[in-house]
């Protein structure tokens, strides 16, 4: 899925990177704690989460993730957005809660931690 | 690559907000060394772990890396209050940590089973009141 994709279906701000608006997401990962985040490989995978401090971040680069979504309105601080530029992170904000975000990532196609055709 | 490469932290335990800022140093130092992209990704998750678990269990510490021609290796060494029982640490889900380090993002006990996980080897020596140190080794090839 294409991050300008989940970007509409979200209706989310964008808030840095957008030149990484057309990079694909083959999977997701929503979470709050960042070690459950790490306990999971997938190359190219959107995090969404609640969380705003510069770990998220980290933690994104840590993976080679290409984007986060912050829910719940939840805004990254200039920091945080100093750190995704540097790793050309795009970072997302939208108003809808963790559960919907999810839902409807996953009902448009884009699956959690699993093979897709295997 | 005919000698051992060294990479040397100092990991400050007072500050959270920089916590991870060694690890992200050593994933920009393989990259230049050129090695693949998912053996850089196993170091540089399995260091991060730990570099946090110093930050937020143990004051801050040091950090070393050594890169060799058969394995990239993680030298962990802090002076905190060391582990009371390494297996039950292990576990995952086994977390001593605060309601206050949870609303950071951490505490879910799942670092040192990441640790484990992504590295080829993996050894604990920690001592009571003393500190504990942590060898991690992840094979080239
Ligand atoms: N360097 C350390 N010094 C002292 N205690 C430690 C150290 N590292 C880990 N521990 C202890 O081992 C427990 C388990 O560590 P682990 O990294 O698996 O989980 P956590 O740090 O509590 O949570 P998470 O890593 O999921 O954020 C910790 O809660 C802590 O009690
Ligand atoms: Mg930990």
């Amino acid at each position: 899925m294409k991050i300008s994709t989940i970007r509409e279906l979200l209706d989310a701000q964008v808030i840095c990177c957008e030149d990484g608006l057309a990079r694909h997401v083959y999977s997701a990962c929503g979470s709050d704690m960042m070690s459950d985040v790490l306990a999971y490989v997938k190359d190219q995978a959107v995090l969404l989460t609640g969380l705003v401090n510069s770990q998220v971040i980290r933690t994104a680069e840590m993976m080679d993730m290409n984007c986060i979504v912050f829910v719940r309105s939840k805004m990254p601080t200039p920091e945080m957005t100093e750190l995704a530029k540097e790793s050309g992170i795009v970072l997302l904000a939208t108003k809808k809660r963790m559960y919907e975000a999810c839902g409807i990532l996953y009902s448009n196609g884009l699956v959690g931690n699993r093979v897709k055709n295997g | 690559m005919a000698e051992a490469l060294n990479f040397h932290f100092i990991v400050d335990g007072e500050d959270f907000t920089s916590a991870g800022q060694a690890s992200v140093q050593v994933k920009k130092n393989l990259r230049q060394l050129g090695l693949p992209s998912e053996i850089i990704r196993r170091v540089s998750i399995a260091m991060y772990e730990g570099e946090i678990n110093m930050v937020i269990h143990a004051g801050g510490g040091t950090a070393d890396v050594n890169v060799t021609e058969d394995y990239v290796e993680i030298l962990l060494k802090d002076n905190g209050p060391g582990i009371k029982d390494v297996e039950q640490a292990m576990q995952e889900g086994f977390s001593t940590a605060t309601d206050s380090i949870r609303s950071l993002g951490f505490g879910a006990g799942m670092g040192l089973p990441n640790m484990k996980r992504y590295t080829d080897f993996m050894k604990i020596d920690s001592v009571l009141g003393k500190g504990t140190d942590i060898t991690m080794r992840v094979n080239i090839e």
